[in-house]
């Protein structure tokens, strides 16, 4: 079976690894409630897309 | 490589998906506006543009095209009745798609697919929805407080 022929450095694994990042999610603001949300998508807070469609939001319990 | 080959398989067999996709035509044509996955909403939004060109043809043998298709006599009534009749200025784009957001499950995605121009009758069924639920809860108050006061009289005796 073949091996390796030389040590892995610390460096090496470094920067194989500069790469693996995680990138924050894209979030938009709501035109209607200023509330963070994810973009084309409806407001989970107030219910609206675009100027209208209200979904049904649950207001209390 | 995936060339050529498009569409939604939706992890059905033909005979499944294409049951599917004829029940949830037939949905959206009978409610206006159905809750789904977005990519199921995805998937029918063709076919639902179909059956409306259809009901705008109006002719006997559109009808019959549209009834082969759709699931329940009821549908083809509402298509070329309501639903069609809507749309005469307009070539296409009939549905509209709003992403709601994640399903708490397994993480899938929600979306609401409706008809363009049927906002009216959503509200008013909204509406009497609403009624119907405030009535509901009203009830079970009533049930509640008699169940309580049943109780009350029992540990009185």
């Amino acid at each position: 079976m073949p091996n390796p022929k030389r040590r892995h450095s610390k460096q090496r694994t470094a920067k194989r690894r500069s790469h693996d990042f995680l990138v924050p999610t894209g979030v938009s603001e709501c035109p209607n409630c200023h509330e963070r949300k994810l973009p084309h998508r409806a407001c989970p807070k107030c219910g609206t897309y675009k100027g209208r469609e209200v979904l049904a939001v649950k207001s209390e319990a | 490589m995936r060339h050529r080959n498009g569409g939604f398989k939706l992890g059905r067999n033909t005979s499944h998906r294409r049951a599917l996709l004829r029940n949830l035509t037939t949905s959206v044509i009978l409610e206006d506006r159905v809750e789904t996955t977005a990519i199921k909403a995805k998937a029918v939004r063709p076919l639902v543009e179909k059956m409306i060109t259809l009901g705008k043809r109006g002719d006997v043998h559109a009808r019959r095209q549209a009834a082969s298709f759709l699931q329940t006599p009821e549908a083809v009534d509402r298509l070329f009745a309501t639903v069609a009749p809507r749309y005469g200025d307009r070539n296409g784009g009939y549905l509209r798609i709003i992403k709601t957001g994640f399903r708490k499950g397994d993480g899938g995605e929600k979306a609401f697919i409706e008809l363009l121009g049927a906002e009216a009758e959503l509200g008013e069924k909204r509406e009497k929805r609403e009624a119907a639920k405030a009535k509901k809860r009203e009830e079970l108050q009533k049930q509640l407080e008699e169940q309580q006061q049943a109780e009350g009289g029992e540990n009185a005796a």
